[in-house]
């Protein structure tokens, strides 16, 4: 994917600029870029680091086993062929529990050692399994319990009332995450050769 | 309150899972550092990745060009009854997380929180996510023949929840 929106993005934006006299701009944004990705990178290392020894605290406890037999019924309808016990349900479980609790920082290195597990089992390295391809979909659904983000920019903007989208942001999350499931679960296909 | 569950949220579910462990006899501080340790190769596996993507997408903010491209969805937008608003939204939403929540913010000052519009937006920011960056962090600078297919669905699925954020907000106000 980012072998071909990459280009292109650099390449329309070179061109645009060159038309719209905003080259200059466009120079100055390649160091603010670097520049703020670097701090960016900083403070995820911190974060990422917290949360990441804060879910193996948890993923060592027999509380967590218990957990998981909960939460394993569920994903075991969404992905096939999970093992029961394997790193990759266990991945998978924390990935999802820590995006439903609004943990962004703790669902990431989740969610990248599952696709490492679920790679490793994967039979053609050159395709995405679909288990993996329906893990990144529901990533990219947004589940999340509180939008403690949205929240946060209301209450600083002065909002009476910061949580009042609370149900439609739970609605409409539940209609596009069963819409790209469902969506994902009839179009693709296993791809192995 | 919901303010107060919310900061109360976060360090509750730290001392309940420091607390778990604690009380089952764990070696609590290894293995967070196990967990620590092991998280920092994950954050340079995608470092390049980030550098590469964030580099690109401040390229078409600056550029100007995110402007024209929104000139040329605004007709599918507006088909599905999108407010002309909102479109900047729409069209950043999947791209850059950071400049969605710039435009958001300046939108929201402009047309008040608690005003539909407001309200609409803040449906949108909390029920989607920055499609193109979490697919490249969950491929890992991986390059897989089947990622577009991927990518399709995830982008169907924003534009549904914009669809439907707009039209909740007509039903249930």
């Amino acid at each position: 994917m980012l072998n071909i929106i990459w280009p292109i993005f650099i390449i329309i934006s070179v061109i645009y600029s060159l038309f719209s006299g905003n080259i200059s701009e466009v120079n100055d944004s390649i160091f603010k870029s670097i520049e703020s990705t670097m701090s960016l990178i900083l403070t995820m290392v911190g974060n990422i680091c917290f949360w990441s020894g804060i879910m193996n605290i948890l993923e060592k406890t027999n509380f967590f086993k218990k957990l998981k037999n909960m939460v394993t019924g569920a994903i075991n309808l969404i992905f096939k062929n999970l093992e029961k016990d394997s790193k990759e349900s266990e991945y998978i479980s924390l990935n999802i529990l820590s995006n439903l609790l609004g943990l962004g920082n703790a669902s990431t290195p989740m969610g990248i050692k599952a696709m490492n597990e679920m790679d490793n089992k994967n039979g053609n390295k050159k395709v995405l399994s679909k288990n993996m391809m329906l893990f990144i979909l529901i990533n990219t659904a947004s589940l999340q319990i509180i939008p403690t983000g949205v929240i946060a920019i209301r209450s600083s903007l002065g909002s009476k009332y910061p949580s009042k989208m609370i149900i439609h942001v739970w609605i409409t999350t539940v209609i596009v995450f069963l819409f790209v499931l469902v969506f994902g679960k009839l179009f693709f296909k296993e791809e192995e050769k | 309150m919901i303010n107060t569950l919310v900061s109360a949220s976060i360090p509750m579910l730290v001392f309940f899972i420091v607390f778990i462990s604690f009380k089952e006899k764990k070696n609590t501080f290894d293995d967070f550092l196990e967990g620590a340790s092991s998280s920092i190769k994950i954050v340079l596996d995608i470092f390049p990745t980030l550098i590469g993507l964030f580099v690109a997408i401040n390229f078409l903010r600056v550029s100007g060009i995110l402007g024209l491209i929104a000139n040329i969805f605004s007709p599918v937008l507006t088909f599905f009854g999108i407010p002309k608003e909102i479109l900047p939204i729409a069209i950043l939403r999947p791209i850059s997380g950071s400049s969605t929540v710039a435009v958001a913010t300046e939108l929201m000052k402009q047309y008040g929180v608690d005003t539909t519009l407001g309200l609409i937006i803040s449906t949108i920011m909390g029920s989607t996510e920055t499609t193109i960056y979490t697919i490249s962090l969950y491929t890992r600078g991986k390059t897989y023949k089947n990622t577009w297919k991927v990518l399709l669905i995830a982008l169907l699925g924003d534009l549904l929840g914009i669809i439907v954020s707009v039209k909740l907000w007509g039903i249930l106000s």
